[in-house]
């Protein structure tokens, strides 16, 4: 956890700089008052100073020997790949539309991640963006995404 | 007499077919979510939240709230039979409520989890009705100024109560206002933020932060491990789910205690569920006059929190309706609601909106009935749900997601926005970053932006107008108090090791 709150402290300073820097181009006070510039200038100079707090409070911790719970890695690794194939499957909404989509990512879940036969897989797949057909088109009358395909 | 009056009319608009469809609805919805662990109320209502927007605000209302209490009741099965809890505030049921269901009392435990919240439930809509008004009257008087500090002290107290590390809760709360002032400033027409996307202009719909961080985000991080728990079996036949006698007897104190605990911790912002559920636990131990046996399966260890947990919905819901300060991720998204509804959560709510207000409050006690009756016969049916493959459910809420952000805006721009968003989630759990302060700063962001604009272009650029007025000047210090409580703690801390070190 010490070098994640490092990382992620660096990265929250480095918002802040963008956030602090943006505001100056903003009008700070103005004669009507304050600007658009003054709520973010202020946040942004607190984003700053707690997350160089959080990188040396994780610093001084690593001097003192106190160390972080180990990165699981294969953890971390389902997580990510799960968040890629949701990502790709937002891309491929336009080409593919919702349900083809939705199918190809059951799948994977089901066949990827869980490791069942690939037979359940595309069973889950075509089951569930039929029931989503089913419900939301049909039922509640609220369009999904429709790719190249027309549907 | 005015109470009565509002109570009736309640029940008027509560008690048509529509509505009670939709009370049982979220109710059932609601026992579903909580049952499963992983999917919180904040989650499910986030989802279904766009789905609601054709329908009428009133019963759209009755139906989301009735997720947000109902999850409390199916929170404890999964506590009760799992060891694991349905939701956070069922953390402390584990405790007794495992140990009853090993030694045989699966059954009285969850009826006896189901009756707790009946009971707590009860007083806290009871509660509610009858402390929202007179708050909302006071409330009036409230200028900018004041709203800017009751804003500033509701997201002191959820900074404090988020988390372990008060610095990474304070980030998440800073990040959240960030969100909030994406887009194009409502007094200049300045953009803010915007990377030069035009479709950022209009800002970042909150339906998708919520639904990232907290429904696909919640399911990236629970994929992280393949295998799951093993449930305990649940016995059929009702007379099996009923606490006997001696139970109940044991459990009359905690019931009470349940509730007013639960109530009084849901008003404060930040306390949430979790916290009432503990406290409850606690004092029901240090009154107990058997204290060694809590931990071992005794019954009034699982009415405390249970009770607890539900009272504090009422609570939740009294700043929310009457102020407009939501207290926790649930209340923000409820309000989030509310506003796209366009309605104006505040103290001209109950004036403005009698059938809203009343209509929910009634709601609630018919819910709570509804959700006794679904809960003491159908927790062997709830308790399938358990065992339904998690890589058949988890696809299901990542569909639910797609459509319920699709259909607000039908842009695919806000379709990466999710995914990015989902993975802010993700790294949120995996970093330790609790999610609601994000919510919280999200939400009121704006508003905090405008009283605090506001009450400058009163007093002319003179910071002195928050702290020249009593009411602001208190909060604020309270804000300040409890901001800095936990540093005192520390220095004291590091004071103490330091003289241990110089022997």
């Amino acid at each position: 956890m010490r070098s994640a709150d490092i990382w992620s402290g660096a990265v929250l300073a480095a918002l802040g700089s963008y956030v602090v820097a943006e505001a100056m181009h903003w009008e700070y006070l103005g004669a009507d008052g304050p600007g658009p510039g003054f709520f973010p200038f202020w946040y942004g100079a607190a984003l700053i100073a707690l997350a160089l707090g959080l990188v040396v409070a994780a610093f001084m911790k690593g001097r003192a020997g106190e160390g972080g719970k180990p990165v699981q890695w294969n953890e971390v690794g389902r997580a990510l790949a799960v968040c890629g194939a949701f990502a790709i499957s937002a891309a491929l909404l336009h080409a593919l539309g919702f349900l083809l989509s939705f199918a190809l990512l059951t799948a994977f879940i089901v066949c990827v991640m869980y490791g069942r036969p690939l037979k359940t897989g595309i069973a889950a797949g075509v089951l569930g963006a039929a029931a989503f057909y089913v419900v939301f088109p049909v039922a509640l009358e609220v369009s999904l995404p429709v790719g190249m395909l027309g549907f | 007499m005015e109470i009565f009056d509002g109570l009736l009319h309640g029940f008027s608009v509560a008690l048509t077919p529509g509505n009670l469809l939709w009370c049982f609805v979220g109710c059932f919805l609601g026992t579903v979510v909580g049952v499963l662990p992983g999917l919180g109320p904040a989650a499910t209502i986030a989802m279904l939240l766009p789905l609601t927007f054709q329908m009428p605000p009133t019963s759209a209302m009755i139906m989301l709230a009735g997720i947000y209490y109902g999850a409390k009741y199916g929170g404890s099965t999964t506590a009760i039979l799992l060891n694991v809890p349905g939701e956070s505030a069922s953390v402390v049921t584990c405790i007794d409520g495992y140990q009853m269901a090993r030694r045989g009392r699966a059954g009285a435990a969850l009826g006896i989890a189901a009756i707790a919240s009946f009971i707590a439930g009860s007083v806290g809509v009871i509660a509610l009705m009858l402390v929202a008004p007179p708050l909302a009257k006071l409330a009036l008087s409230f200028s900018s100024p004041e709203y800017f500090a009751l804003m500033v002290l509701g997201l002191a107290m959820v900074v404090l109560l988020a988390g372990t590390s008060l610095v990474k809760a304070l980030l998440a709360m800073l990040l959240g206002l960030w969100i909030a002032s994406i887009g194009t400033d409502e007094f200049t027409a300045v953009s803010r933020f915007t990377f030069g996307n035009s479709q950022l202009l209009d800002g970042i719909d909150f339906v998708i932060v919520a639904i990232g961080v907290f429904a696909v985000g919640e399911v990236i991080a629970n994929m992280e491990r393949r295998e799951g728990a093993e449930v305990l079996p649940v016995p059929k036949g009702l007379r099996n789910l009923l606490p006997t006698w001696e139970e109940l007897k044991a459990c009359r104190f905690a019931f009470l205690n349940g509730s007013v605990i639960g109530f009084l911790i849901g008003i404060l912002p930040g306390a949430g569920s979790t916290i009432a559920s503990f406290i409850s636990y606690g004092v029901e131990k240090a009154f107990s006059k058997h204290p060694e046996k809590f931990g071992t399966g005794v019954p009034e260890g699982v009415a405390a929190p249970e009770g607890a947990n539900n009272s504090e919905t009422g609570g939740a819901l009294v700043p929310m309706l009457t102020l407009g300060i939501p207290g926790s991720s649930t209340t923000a998204i409820l309000l989030a609601a509310l506003v796209l509804w366009g309605l104006k959560p505040g103290p001209l709510m109950i004036q403005d909106n009698p059938s809203l207000f009343w209509g929910l409050v009634a709601s609630m006690y018919v819910g709570n009935v509804m959700l006794l009756i679904l809960n003491i016969p159908l927790i062997p049916l709830f308790a399938q749900i358990l065992r339904l493959p998690v890589y058949l459910l988890y696809p299901f809420i990542l569909g639910i997601s797609m459509v319920g952000v699709y259909s607000v805006s039908g842009s695919l721009f806000d379709m990466w926005m999710l995914a990015a968003f989902s993975l802010l989630g993700y790294l949120m759990r995996r970093l330790d970053y609790p999610a609601a302060p994000l919510i919280l700063g999200l939400v009121l962001g704006d508003s905090m932006e405008r009283a605090l604009r506001q009450s400058l272009m009163m007093s002319q650029g003179d910071l002195a107008i928050l702290v020249s007025r009593p009411i602001s000047a208190v909060m604020l210090c309270l804000a300040a108090l409890v901001l800095l409580l936990p540093l005192f703690r520390q220095a004291n801390a590091w004071r103490v090791k330091a003289i241990e070190e110089n022997g």
